[in-house]
């Protein structure tokens, strides 16, 4: 039974340079039975997925790291990233920017949050590729707004699987192993 | 008898919290995600509100009272004082924040040194309320 629960939980990727929001985000998200890791800055949050922060075009040639034995070993089974917006070094935003520029991880959906409502801004995250934006503080009724997104990716991970029909194809199909989580070994918080 | 007591002081302190715009909704979000797995959250958030408070508010007085106010690097701590405070529904003090950032905005030095007075003594208020009120609940639970 652990086997089968871990495997259908849902991993989020907390990114938040505040230490109480890191915490407020990860309680909303355990009460919502999502595991979650929870990091401070973007850097941290591309090396967590195994992306190096320069050639995120070339991790899968260039990373020395895993690419050798099967990708799941050091793939981490990541389902949503929720990010803050105003971090230093690497925003939100920027983060945003280079998940979906990443060949194994542009379909992760991205939320971003931010203290600031500021139209530009928001536009222009949910233009570049955010499923949505929330206002801080965050709350468990926008945590609830997440769901629909991470069952999207379930839809991949059943065709994998399963490879029943064939329902919205366009998710990737190009990188499988990202949709086999392997969460047993991982460390999360 | 001293149980009901402590029940009703905790009912009628956290009521006067919420009157007296101390806190709003954003705490009873912290005190919905406090439950038997998580049975200290409220505090544990708080007390971290406490310490970040207390980094930031000595920040803020160093790169007030070294030469030239660099208002950029003001209006950065600002942010994650009115943050963190916003995060754990301290009203009053996220408003003082907020007024505070309007001076900073303005580059206006006098009102940011006398706007930053009334951000601390309204934390300060706000810190011995949330003392008081915590430990009566704790008192009130271990009654219970």
């Amino acid at each position: 039974m652990g086997n089968m629960a871990t495997q259908t939980q849902f991993h989020v990727l907390a990114v938040d340079d505040s230490l109480i929001d890191r915490k407020l985000i990860e309680r909303l998200l355990k009460t919502s039975s999502y595991q979650v890791t929870a990091v401070d800055s973007g850097s941290k949050a591309l090396e967590f997925l195994g992306l190096n922060g320069e050639n995120e075009d070339e991790e899968r040639n260039s990373s020395v790291e895993s690419v050798s034995a099967a990708d799941e070993d050091h793939q981490v089974g990541v389902n949503l990233i929720i990010t803050d917006y105003c971090m230093p070094g690497m925003t939100g935003y920027d983060l945003l920017r280079k998940i979906k520029q990443s060949s194994s991880f542009k379909d992760i959906p991205v939320v971003i949050m931010s203290s600031e409502n500021i139209p530009s801004r928001i536009n222009r995250c949910l233009e570049d590729g955010a499923e949505e934006f929330f206002l801080k503080p965050v709350k468990l009724s926008d945590v609830n707004k997440l769901r629909p997104h991470l069952m999207k990716g379930i839809t991949t991970k059943t065709e994998m699987q399963s490879n029943t029909n064939k329902r919205k194809g366009s998710e990737e199909i190009q990188s499988p192993d990202r949709t086999r989580p392997r969460y047993n070994e991982l460390e999360v918080v | 008898m001293d149980r009901n007591r402590l029940h009703n002081q905790v009912a009628s302190m956290r009521r006067s919290l919420f009157d007296q715009g101390y806190l709003d909704d954003q705490f009873i979000q912290l005190e919905e995600l406090q439950d038997d797995t998580n049975p200290n959250f409220v505090q544990e958030v708080v007390t971290l509100f406490y310490n970040d408070s207390a980094r930031l508010i000595q920040n803020i007085e160093q790169a007030l009272n070294s030469g030239p106010i660099d208002f950029c690097k003001l209006d950065d701590y600002m942010h994650q004082f009115k943050g963190s405070s916003s995060s754990i529904g301290a009203k009053k003090v996220t408003n003082e924040c907020t007024a505070f950032r309007e001076y900073c905005n303005a580059e206006n030095a006098e009102g940011c040194i006398r706007s930053f007075q009334q951000v601390k003594q309204e934390y300060a208020i706000l810190k011995r309320k949330l003392e008081v009120y915590l430990q009566t609940v704790r008192q009130a639970s271990q009654t219970a």
